[in-house]
């Protein structure tokens, strides 16, 4: 049985029709994206199930989970922090910012709550550099994006997400 | 009086980026000129009269690059490039939030003038909602007759569609950009051919940056001569200037290309926090070399004739202040790590470059080098020039050269001191 197909075949269409009819290929990264809101991360299943949608082998479908740094093969937190902490942040204290939030958290980069809620990760450049420190957050739903964070300002978000049954 | 602006113009017009206000203030009037009054040869020619150049980080002039499509290939397609990834770069955004219908009726005038019936938009993965809004509006200007079939009765037709990358900077690279388009690993091409001959699909295609398209409806508008009585000869027009760092007012600043970098900095930017001094400028992200930020740099007019005479580009013109208190051995390695994540893996220069020069900056770092490690960081470096498929590895090695050739005495400092920076 093929999930995705069976539970999205609109969404899937309206993706391919974005595409020439004999490059269906290029669809592939949007599906990507509609599998991980599905299954919350990459699963051995989501790849057979796009490689039978769009006929790429399975393999050169892996090879994309791997290279593209928003994709994840592993299930983590709820919610992924993902603080940039490129030169231009660093010079306007995102190092520091993430190492505190780490702390508060009782984690470290690359590690989840013992909740499941959160994961915290440090990333490249968001394209928010006069607006540091910032993180984006993400989730099997989408990005959203919190700039001009304090320490203060994040556990005040995180705190919101700890609250949701 | 205050030049008007051209292109953040949503921070003088409220709503600017909704269609109805868009439309008030003059919005697709150059789109319905170009269509229904202007061969698309004559399209070209205003926009390389103009003398617009690339804003994405080439400066490659656009409407020579819009001549090079190949007219006895089809289907063409146009491509905006939305990745925006350079470290220190950060007004794509901006003009896709405040002012999106001015890029895309620049982007609709591109595929009008090459005769293409297909745009895509490509942006980074983390512009999520930004695709998002994107979507919404393109359907709006369907809904208002201007994407679709037959457009003002014409047998021009076009649609527009988002497509979303997923972390991957090299995929601002135009031919990794097609490749990952394609549903593939975002690797560059070799090249020649050049995306005009064989693009996307292997079909002619022409990449533009954001900034670059939403030049393009003023130009169609007012004229190429209007648009060359800004900026400098050779360098027309105004340019958005990313400014961040070790700077009191950082943002996005809309100034004629020219603009020394003195003003930019301390007039726009307010100067250096706590009163500290300048030490340094990046002009180009974390693609720069340094430049030591000495009066004659500071009096330097910022466009892609001036910069170089100081031993750097002007590039994306992200321009990243660097005080007194950054030592640049903290600041490459910042850099160095960056370009090794970064790095496609096609090319073996970049892969193992930035691998071995990221090993070596660490141990800088860690206060555990000799000089002899900073001479065979300079070394590695030096090997990398010119042996990389694409920019991304040729611009890697910008920031570590140039470090070590201005800045000696910071690494002269750390390998006495022996104990890890900062």
């Amino acid at each position: 049985m093929n999930r995705l197909q069976e539970k999205y075949p609109t969404e899937i269409e309206n993706t391919l029709a974005k595409y020439p009819p004999d490059q269906k290929r290029a669809a592939v990264m949007p599906l990507l994206y509609l599998a991980q809101r599905e299954y919350g991360y990459i699963s051995k299943q989501a790849l057979q199930e796009i490689s039978e949608i769009l006929d790429v082998p399975v393999t050169e479908i892996g090879q994309l989970v791997g290279f593209y740094t928003l994709y994840h093969d592993q299930p983590g937190g709820k919610y992924r922090i993902q603080v940039c902490t490129d030169l231009p942040c660093a010079l306007r204290g995102a190092e520091e910012f993430l190492e505190q939030l780490c702390e508060n958290l009782g984690i470290r980069v690359g590690e989840t709550t013992p909740d499941g809620l959160i994961t915290i990760e440090a990333v490249m450049c968001l394209a928010g550099c006069d607006r540091a420190p910032l993180f984006q957050v993400q989730t099997a739903e989408g990005l959203t994006y919190h700039e001009n964070q304090s320490v203060e300002s994040a556990m005040k978000l995180i705190r919101t997400w700890q609250s949701i049954p | 009086m205050k030049r008007p602006y051209l292109l953040l113009r949503h921070r003088e017009i409220p709503d600017l980026n909704d269609l109805t206000v868009y439309r008030q203030h003059g919005g697709f009037e150059a789109f319905r000129k170009a269509v229904t009054s202007m061969r698309p040869q004559e399209v070209i020619e205003v926009v390389k009269a103009s003398g617009l150049r690339g804003r994405g980080g080439a400066g490659f002039p656009t409407g020579l690059k819009w001549s090079f499509i190949d007219n006895k290939n089809w289907p063409h397609y146009v491509v905006a490039n939305a990745d925006e990834s350079e470290p220190g770069t950060f007004k794509d955004r901006e003009i896709m939030e405040g002012n999106p219908f001015q890029f895309l009726e620049g982007l609709m005038i591109a595929a009008y003038a090459v005769q293409a019936n297909v745009a895509y938009i490509y942006l980074r993965g983390e512009f999520w909602q930004l695709a998002h809004q994107l979507d919404r509006r393109i359907q709006q200007l369907h809904n208002a007759g201007l994407l679709g079939d037959r457009l003002f009765g014409t047998d021009f037709s076009l649609r527009i569609y988002t497509h979303l990358g997923a972390g991957a900077y090299i995929c601002g690279e135009e031919t990794a950009l097609l490749e990952s388009l394609e549903g593939k690993l975002g690797q560059p091409r070799l090249r020649p051919p050049f995306p005009p001959s064989v693009g996307l699909f292997g079909k002619p295609t022409i990449v533009n940056n954001v900034e670059t398209l939403a030049n393009v409806p003023l130009i169609i508008e007012h004229g190429a001569e209007w648009y060359r009585s800004f900026g400098t000869e050779k360098s027309p027009g105004v340019k958005i200037f990313c400014l961040s760092g070790r700077v009191n007012r950082p943002g996005n600043y809309e100034l004629p290309l020219g603009t020394p970098f003195r003003e930019l900095i301390f007039e726009h930017g307010k100067g250096i926090p706590d009163g500290k001094k300048i030490k340094a400028i990046m002009a180009a992200g974390a693609s720069s070399a340094l430049i030591v930020a000495d009066d004659r740099a500071l009096d330097t007019p910022m466009d892609y004739e001036s910069v170089p005479t100081l031993g750097a580009q002007l590039g994306s013109a992200s321009i990243i202040v660097i005080d007194e208190t950054v030592s640049v051995d903290w600041l490459i390695r910042k850099t160095v790590h960056f370009f090794q994540h970064e790095s496609c893996g096609k090319c073996t220069p970049c892969r193992e470059g930035t691998y071995w020069m990221k090993h070596i900056v660490d141990r800088i770092y860690r206060g555990e080098a000799s000089q002899n490690d900073v001479e065979l960081l300079y070394d590695v470096a030096s090997q990398m020039r010119g042996k990389c498929l694409c920019a991304l590895g040729e611009f890697s090695i910008e920031a570590v050269l140039s470090a070590i050739e201005r800045f000696p005495q910071d690494f002269a400092a750390r390998v006495a001191q022996k104990e890890p920076a900062l």
